[in-house]
């Protein structure tokens, strides 16, 4: 299929659900198919509208369609010496980057190099009325008209089909390196608050419940010096920590039962909940396996200044964290603006909408 | 209405409508809070960009987030427009009063509510320097990154109601890169949290369609502020080249080779003598200058600075300075952070641009910008963020000559059109307010600027806030003419041309 042509074929389905309002479950790969509540509808499958548009890596710029591979992407960026900075988790082969986005999955790098959301440049979409629209841009700084592309990343394709991504790229580093020390939990949230004030080249934090584990990105001398000053001891498996870790595939990811991530200021230092938890992001990322009740689970978090979400479990109606009244009805309204006729991935976010 | 003294009887209904207003506000806020007559409101006329003047109905300066929401109340049920004011440093005229409107000054609002060293953060009110923010951090090893030219004056609720940006912008990001949290009032006076002290909140992302809303959505009462460790070391490298191209070419080289500036920015002839002539930097005399600036940890900055070094020469510089101590990175930088003010010293008036493009279209964007010059007889002066591709050419006109302002004007218009055709933007940092209401015809379809408008409406359905401003109607781009034409076939054919 050509790309106008798939890009056309989206378009009349989207125009034709939204005459017949009939919802529409948006799909590609099906990597985050696990993530949000359930949605029912007709699917919209968006996989044929693949490939990078351009790549342009002196401009630190990539576009491409939404339904490309992620690890398409990523290969065409290391290329160049360069990749995706905020280390989106795949889960899963069939991983592209529009579901990434939709998704706004950012991984342990997020607290040292940004989120997703960050790395947005512009974005070609189609609403709910089936034009086809294009916000942002390919270049840094674009301050003409609000912010439309950042504000699709991270809501779960419930305003619109993302088509077409322009997205910031950044050089690879020059060096990687692990650490991990063996220490008890206030140790290392203690050492996480500390080195995260001082301009060291960390890219990623992470207590394990037994040893915080450090990566080290940069240049040569910067990492080297960096180890002399952290301590602990070199981790010859640490790639595959990180890499198990990002991927959820170590055994705390694997064992059975609810897994909730808890988002926090980043000087919480404690979330007292029965069961395991890996602390990630410096302390700002709390990963629960835990068979504590949803209601209790949000509670902590708002209390934390926080929010939760069950990011994998059998429940699959109760997974965001209630929003306060005002904001859901601006959620709802914003949703109308983009979906008139309630016709994408409805209910995957919130009830209803 | 009087058939021969219609100014008269609009005077009349203007000083009714002042004093009512007033009568009403003072139900809120003390009677030195309160400007409204007309001889007082003078210096709320206008923001930085000068050339667009408008007196408000009146001008109200509250001090707490109650009396503001109380104020909104107020305008929500009279259906009197809003327009709130920070420091009134914008470029872009996103300040302008409405003259049937109120000016809601955020000026007293000036407290840092805390700085937590621990979380990084800062709660600061709307009205707060933003310079001030990295003064008060220093204490603790901290600073707050965005800093656009006027970081001395400018109000951290302006900068996120425009995204500002700053020299920093290519390692650092903007103003969407480095707030958490935000309390808002909407126009019916409802209190809304927007994110949180932690890095992502659930729902939408409303922090990033707030941030650049220029005062659109809603008004901002507390911003919540990431603050970031003070590197060790910056140190920054002077380059010269006889080629503005090659000049350009040798940014893409540095970028390329892995290294990413804490701030990379290039001046051309005209700008490089106005500023030498003002602050004697000691800028060598050539077609184009480079200010590369590496910072981060002492051993990462020694790395970077070699490979810079060798790549500038390599990429044909005729001359590479590293500067040897803080005095001379300090000089360096002098020339460049004095080049507005210096361009103002060889002309009456300047004008100043703000389109981003592409770096790679810049040789031809150059060109054009050369032949536009001198169609138009009006000398410019480019000032570039080379790093992100953020242009700033200063018009140098002569507001007294008849007929020069229009054409600085139409001119400036033309660039901006020529920034959108090799794929830029009509505005990098400054925001689009009343001044590019116009070339956002030109950047967006007519599909585009109603999504915009639906997203408006689900903030602020009867167009209180700021109204006119941002994002034009489709009967304003017909009126304009120069409508975006989109797939080969014109935006909005159903409308009357002008």
């Amino acid at each position: 299929m050509s790309d106008n042509t798939a890009t056309e074929s989206i378009i009349e389905q989207v125009r034709s659900a939204a005459a017949a309002k009939t919802p529409l479950v948006i799909r590609a790969g099906g990597s985050k198919d696990f993530l949000g509540r359930h949605t029912q509808g007709t699917q919209l499958d968006i996989s044929a509208v693949r490939g990078i548009v351009r790549y342009e890596p002196t401009e630190l710029v990539i576009t491409a369609r939404a339904g490309t591979p992620l690890s398409e992407i990523e290969a065409a960026l290391a290329e160049r010496g360069q990749m995706l900075a905020f280390e989106p988790p795949h889960f899963g082969p069939t991983a592209t980057l529009g579901g990434t986005l939709a998704c706004g999955l950012s991984g342990p790098a997020r607290p040292f190099r940004g989120s997703a959301r960050d790395f947005v440049l512009g974005m070609k979409i189609i609403n709910g009325a089936g034009e086809h629209l294009s916000f942002g841009g390919e270049v840094m700084k674009n301050v003409a008209g609000y912010d439309v592309s950042r504000l699709m990343c991270g809501a779960y394709g419930t305003l619109g089909v993302l088509m077409e991504i322009s997205l910031k790229v950044l050089p690879l580093p020059a060096v990687e390196s692990y650490l991990h020390l063996e220490l008890d939990a206030e140790s290392a949230l203690t050492d996480m608050a500390n080195w995260q004030r001082d301009a060291l080249p960390v890219s990623g934090l992470c207590y394990d419940g037994d040893r915080l584990h450090v990566r080290l990105s940069g240049a040569d001398q910067a990492v080297a010096a960096a180890r002399r000053r952290m301590g602990g001891e070199p981790d010859p498996r640490g790639a595959q920590f990180w890499e198990h870790l990002r991927e959820q595939q170590s055994a705390f990811f694997t064992s059975a039962g609810d897994l909730w991530r808890v988002s926090v200021p980043s000087n919480t230092r404690r979330i007292a909940v029965q069961g395991k938890q890996r602390i990630d992001w410096g302390g700002a990322l709390y990963w629960l396996k835990t068979d504590a009740s949803a209601e209790s689970i949000f509670t902590m978090a708002a209390a934390a200044g926080g929010h939760a979400m069950r990011f994998r479990g059998s429940d699959r109606d109760t997974v965001f964290q209630p929003l306060p009244a005002g904001l859901l009805a601006l959620h709802k309204r914003l949703k109308l603006a983009f979906d008139p006729h309630g016709i994408f991935n409805i209910g995957r976010m919130y009830p209803e909408m | 209405m009087t058939e021969h003294h219609p100014s008269h009887q609009n005077h009349l209904q203007r000083v009714r409508a002042q004093s009512g207003l007033a009568g009403a506000l003072l139900t809120i806020v003390p009677a030195s809070a309160i400007i409204a007559s007309d001889e007082s409101l003078h210096p709320y006329e206008c923001d930085g960009l000068s050339a667009y003047r408008a007196l408000p109905l009146a001008v109200v300066l509250p001090e707490t987030v109650d009396q503001v929401q109380a104020i909104l109340k107020l305008c929500h049920a009279r259906q009197i427009p809003v327009v709130a004011r920070g420091a009134g440093t914008g470029l872009s005229g996103g300040a302008l009063p409405h003259s049937d409107g109120l000016v809601l000054s955020l000026a007293r609002f000036s407290n840092i509510l805390s700085i937590d060293a621990d979380a990084r953060i800062a709660r600061v009110q709307p009205g707060v320097r933003n310079l001030a923010i990295s003064d008060a951090a220093k204490a603790y090893g901290l600073y707050y990154a965005p800093d656009p030219s006027s970081q001395i004056a400018c109000s951290i609720g302006g900068n996120v109601a425009e995204n500002s940006g700053g020299v920093h912008c290519l390692k650092y990001g903007l103003t969407v890169h480095n707030i958490l949290r935000l309390e808002i009032l909407t126009i019916e006076g409802e209190k809304l949290v927007i994110g949180s002290e932690a890095l992502d909140s659930a729902g939408y992302d409303l922090l990033a369609l707030m941030t650049g809303s220029e005062g659109m959505l809603g008004v901002i009462t507390e911003i919540t502020v990431r603050l970031l460790p003070i590197p060790d070391r910056a140190q920054v490298i002077l380059a010269a080249f006889d080629d503005i191209e090659k000049a350009g070419q040798a940014v893409g080289d540095i970028i390329a080779a892995g290294v990413i500036p804490a701030g990379l920015e290039m001046m051309d002839r005209l700008a490089i003598q106005a500023a030498e002539d003002f602050v004697h930097a000691g800028y060598p005399q050539c077609e184009a200058i480079l200010l590369c600036e590496v910072d981060g940890t002492n051993e990462e900055v020694s790395e970077h600075i070699a490979s810079v070094r060798a790549l500038l020469l390599e990429s044909g510089a005729i001359e590479v300075r590293t500067a040897v101590d803080e005095d001379e990175r300090l000089r360096f930088w002098k020339g460049r952070k004095a080049a507005f003010p210096a361009v103002g010293r060889i002309s009456p008036d300047y004008y100043c641009m703000d389109g981003t493009i592409p770096r790679r279209h810049l040789p031809h964007v150059l060109k054009r910008i050369t032949e536009l010059s001198q169609e138009y007889a009006l000398p410019v002066a480019n000032v570039f963020h080379a790093g992100d591709g953020n242009l700033h050419p200063l018009i140098l006109y002569d507001a007294n000559k008849p007929g020069e302002l229009q054409r600085t004007e139409e001119f400036g218009g033309k660039i901006l059109e020529l920034c959108v055709e090799v794929g830029g933007t009509i505005t990098g940092e400054h925001g689009v307010g009343m001044e590019k209401i116009d070339q956002m015809c030109v950047q967006f379809a007519a599909a585009e600027l109603q999504q915009f408008h639906a997203v408006k409406a689900a903030f602020d359905p009867e167009g209180l806030l700021n109204p006119g401003k941002a994002v034009p109607t489709l009967h304003r781009c017909a009126e304009f003419g120069a409508m975006h034409v989109h797939h080969g076939k014109l935006a909005h054919p159903e409308l009357e041309r002008f």
